[in-house]
């Protein structure tokens, strides 16, 4: 960033207070940058409301690889800090194999996570079924992955924005951005802010800002149960997964449960594209809620609180888009997480303010950065 | 059960059966080892096991 002018009050305003607005904010503010906060709604009203809060080390590339252990290491440091309840419990994953194909993929992956470095665990059907008994008999083992964990992502985003706010960031709750460009924020009242940068978090609705980004909504839907401690001690994820999530076309459900701190247990999980709305779509909520009792049939009697739904911010390529957009000079993105946005939100915030303020990344950020998305673009 | 306590609150405070006919939630109890069953619409039956809150 250069020297401010006097008539510039901030250095960057971050559109959208989701947990990833919210972490960039908080680094902003940490390495003594002035900084605001526009959100149209509440702090993590949007996907980070609808996020399971899983703190999880994919590998789906080597890019999503550093970007989610960079984060997730990021969160381990952070734990002491938190207050208790963001529920951050490091409950671990375990990917379950229904099959001996599906037990390939597990020691394809514990292979992969060994060789970088992060501790796994291979699961017979017993070892598994003596962990979770509520499994269903039949399944082939799978793959425990220790470090993982849950949090409860809005308490996550509200605490990142405090402590932001306590180092002087301001946050603007109830403002909404009509337009961002050229070093203005336009809101929709007519009021401009100035800055040096414009940070889009806008999550899913970060298209709305920034014209040309290829971001996609895709709908999920979540399902909260009553207490029912002792049900389920891990995150449990189906290997099936992996085959659905990588679909781009069609809707797909997959087995996706979380153990809560309360003893409630967390389900998920679908994928919509195309879908608009917000309103539960029963098919699909049948559909998710059939994958998930025939991996543990133990949950068709329990009793159900809530179910909603919220848009996950897809990028073409499953990266998200962090850093500068070539088309303005003032404007950064920080949006595209799909559904990692609770995980990288972290490292995402420490790339962002390193491009911004010229210092150089932990990890290399040329995967993702905006300008592939645009260079892929003129390609096509 | 009427006037008796069959859960504890989250918060604490005893619990028992209001509405009578399914709304409140308050009459929950562990049924045939089942949580939270709502047995002001369960019909008794010989040997059912239920369990209430100490």
């Amino acid at each position: 960033v250069s020297e401010p002018t006097s008539d510039v009050a901030h250095d960057v305003v971050i559109a959208g207070a989701g947990i990833v607005g919210a972490a960039c904010a908080d680094e902003c503010a940490r390495r003594g940058l002035r900084v605001a906060v526009i959100e149209r709604d509440i702090v993590g009203s949007g996907a980070t409301a609808a996020g399971m809060g899983h703190i999880v080390v994919m590998d789906d590339s080597d890019a999503q690889f550093a970007l989610t252990r960079y984060s997730q290491r990021l969160w381990q440091d952070l734990r002491p800090q938190l207050p208790d309840d963001v529920e951050y419990e490091q409950c671990g994953t375990i990917w379950v194999a229904a099959d001996e194909e599906e037990m390939a993929e597990v020691w394809r992956k514990h292979d992969c996570y060994k060789k970088r470095g992060v501790p796994t665990e291979i699961l017979d059907a017993q070892t598994l079924k003596r962990l979770e008994p509520n499994l269903r008999d039949g399944m082939a083992g799978g793959l425990l992955v220790p470090e993982d964990g849950v949090l409860y992502p809005p308490c996550a985003a509200r605490f990142l924005l405090e402590r932001a706010q306590q180092r002087g960031a301001e946050l603007h709750l109830g403002a909404s951005v009509a337009e961002i460009g050229e070093g203005h924020v336009r809101l929709t009242d007519g009021s401009e802010i100035r800055a040096e940068v414009i940070v889009n978090a806008g999550g899913a609705s970060a298209p709305e800002l920034t014209l040309g980004i290829e971001i996609k909504k895709r709908k999920g839907h979540l399902v909260i149960t009553d207490r029912y401690p002792g049900f389920l001690r891990h995150q449990l994820v189906e290997l099936g997964y992996l085959k659905s999530a990588h679909s781009l076309r069609s809707d797909s459900v997959a087995f996706n449960v979380q153990p809560r701190r309360t003893g409630q247990i967390l389900i998920g999980s679908s994928r919509q594209y195309g879908a608009e709305h917000t309103e539960v779509d029963n098919d699909v909520l049948a559909r998710m809620l059939r994958r998930a009792q025939e991996y543990m049939p133990g949950l068709a009697t329990m009793s159900t609180l809530r179910v909603w739904t919220g848009f996950r911010a897809a990028t073409p390529d499953k990266l998200p888009l962090i850093g500068p957009w070539p088309q303005d000079k003032s404007v950064f993105l920080a949006t595209g997480h799909e559904g990692l946005g609770i995980t990288t939100s972290l490292g995402t915030a420490k790339i962002l303010v390193d491009l911004i303020t010229g210092a150089k990344p932990e990890i290399p950020a040329e995967p993702y950065l905006p300008s592939r998305a645009t260079k892929e673009c003129t390609h096509a | 059960m009427a006037g008796q306590a069959c859960r504890i609150s989250t918060g604490g405070e005893p619990r028992g059966p209001l509405c009578g006919m399914g709304i409140c939630f308050e009459c929950r109890a562990t049924i045939n080892g089942n949580a939270h069953c709502r047995s002001c619409q369960i019909l008794c039956e010989p040997g059912m096991e239920v369990t209430t809150d100490e």
